[in-house]
């Protein structure tokens, strides 16, 4: 089974995503922020993350840095979920590494899109 | 809503594009004709059902056949027939092509244009294949205001989320205003649009090398899909091909076409020899 991890400072969001995930059929984690979930994945690195942009702590940029350096960073499957939406910052995402981008506000449609896009799950 | 003005209504629409009104559709009906009465300066929809026994005026009909047209789409929608086409069709007709290097495509029933402009994306993607060849996009709808859409290119933060890769989105679309992007002057130049309707003259003249039909046919009942598909086969050389939605089949509608086993929702005209299309890939 492949698993999630989301990474969202908003709880609402944390869970709006993670019945979306799990009606695909992934076993989600989540953090609120991107040292929690920097910790989760020494601990066990996931098959794909959900990331928000602006959050305390750690912000997903400097998380994602931080993700691509450990032993085996580079396989999760990285997509920002974010409030960000101009070209720059997805330039600047994808820049970094990320597998993908979402601006939000998302639905189901979107993310399901998006995992079909990266091979993740068949349409 | 009253029997009858249901039926006058039904009729019309069923008469001008082909979609079936079944009566528990009424609901959406009245929500949908509700706009147009009021833009017609007509109180209800009895009003407007007794102006058009009175007199059947045609920006009226016209307004409300285009009122009931469902237009979702998106990019790359169900994503497999993009890559049929990237992966399997063009490459076939750029060999069976090779001598006229003209490939010319239609999307029947474009909607916002989404389906056409994808198509047009690909091109652009396969650009070094297709130096010096003529490629011509036409996406017609039979609603106005879909296919004036369609032309100016631009589409919500929602809409350029649905099924287009966000690299697509760098680098075939510019911001406009922070929930706007429009498709970039290179592909919509690629693509026409223009109004026309499946039941009567297409709005465009053939031959097409491949027609994308897709989530169109649905609508339709059974007798004005085999004219439609028989239509379509008109336009359309012994060796094109068409590709339809998900939800629809030439099986038991239309002698014209037949299936190509193996790949879901592509179909060749009957006299097509099929063994060609696996020599190309
Ligand atoms: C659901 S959309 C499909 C858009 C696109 N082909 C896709 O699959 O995403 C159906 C479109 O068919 C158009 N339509 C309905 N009846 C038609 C007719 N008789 N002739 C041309 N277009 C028609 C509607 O206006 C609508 O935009």
């Amino acid at each position: 089974m492949k698993t999630c991890l989301i990474v969202d400072d908003s709880r609402v969001i944390r869970k709006v995503a993670r019945q979306i995930f799990e009606a695909i059929g992934y076993v989600c984690e989540d953090a609120e922020n991107g040292q929690v979930a920097l910790d989760a994945c020494k601990a066990k690195l996931p098959d794909f993350i959900l990331l928000d942009w602006n959050m305390p702590v750690m912000n997903g940029m400097e998380f994602l840095h931080a993700l691509r350096q450990l032993p085996g960073g580079d396989r999760p499957s990285v997509v920002f979920c974010t409030t960000e939406n101009d070209l720059g910052h997805i330039q600047e995402a994808m820049g970094a590494g990320a597998n993908e981008y979402i601006m939000k506000p998302f639905d189901a449609d979107i993310i399901r899109g998006k995992l079909e896009q990266l091979g993740l799950i068949e349409n | 809503m009253k029997p009858e003005d249901f039926e006058l209504f039904s009729t019309l629409v069923k008469q001008r594009s082909g979609l079936v009104l079944t009566p528990e559709k009424a609901y959406l009906l009245e929500s949908r004709l509700f706009p147009v009465a009021r833009k017609h300066s007509l109180k209800s929809l009895e009003d407007m059902a007794q102006s058009l026994r009175a007199r059947r005026e045609e920006t009226l009909m016209f307004d409300i056949t285009e009122a009931m047209t469902t237009n979702e789409s998106f990019f790359f929608r169900d994503q497999k027939p993009f890559t049929l086409f990237q992966k399997t069709l063009l490459p076939r007709l750029l060999t069976a092509r090779a001598a006229k290097k003209q490939i010319r495509i239609w999307s029947a029933a474009a909607s916002s244009g989404q389906e056409a402009y994808s198509l047009a994306m690909i091109c652009a993607e396969e650009a070094a294949k297709l130096q010096g060849w003529k490629i011509d996009i036409i996406g017609t709808d039979l609603s106005r205001e879909m296919v004036t859409r369609a032309k100016t290119g631009i589409y919500s933060q929602f809409e350029v989320q649905r099924g287009l890769p966000v690299t697509h989105l760098v680098k075939y679309f510019q911001q406009i205003a922070g929930d706007k992007w429009q498709i970039k002057d290179n592909i919509r130049q690629m693509v026409q649009f223009r109004e026309g309707n499946l039941l009567t003259d297409f709005g465009v003249a053939g031959p097409f090398d491949i027609v994308f039909c897709r989530n169109v046919l649905i609508y339709f009942d059974l007798p004005t899909k085999t004219r439609v598909l028989a239509a379509i086969n008109g336009v359309m050389p012994p060796d094109g091909f068409l590709v339809l939605g998900g939800a629809e089949t030439v099986l038991g509608v239309s002698d014209a076409f037949k299936i190509v086993t193996g790949e879901h929702g592509l179909y060749v005209g009957a006299s097509f020899d099929v063994a060609q299309l696996a020599a190309t890939k």
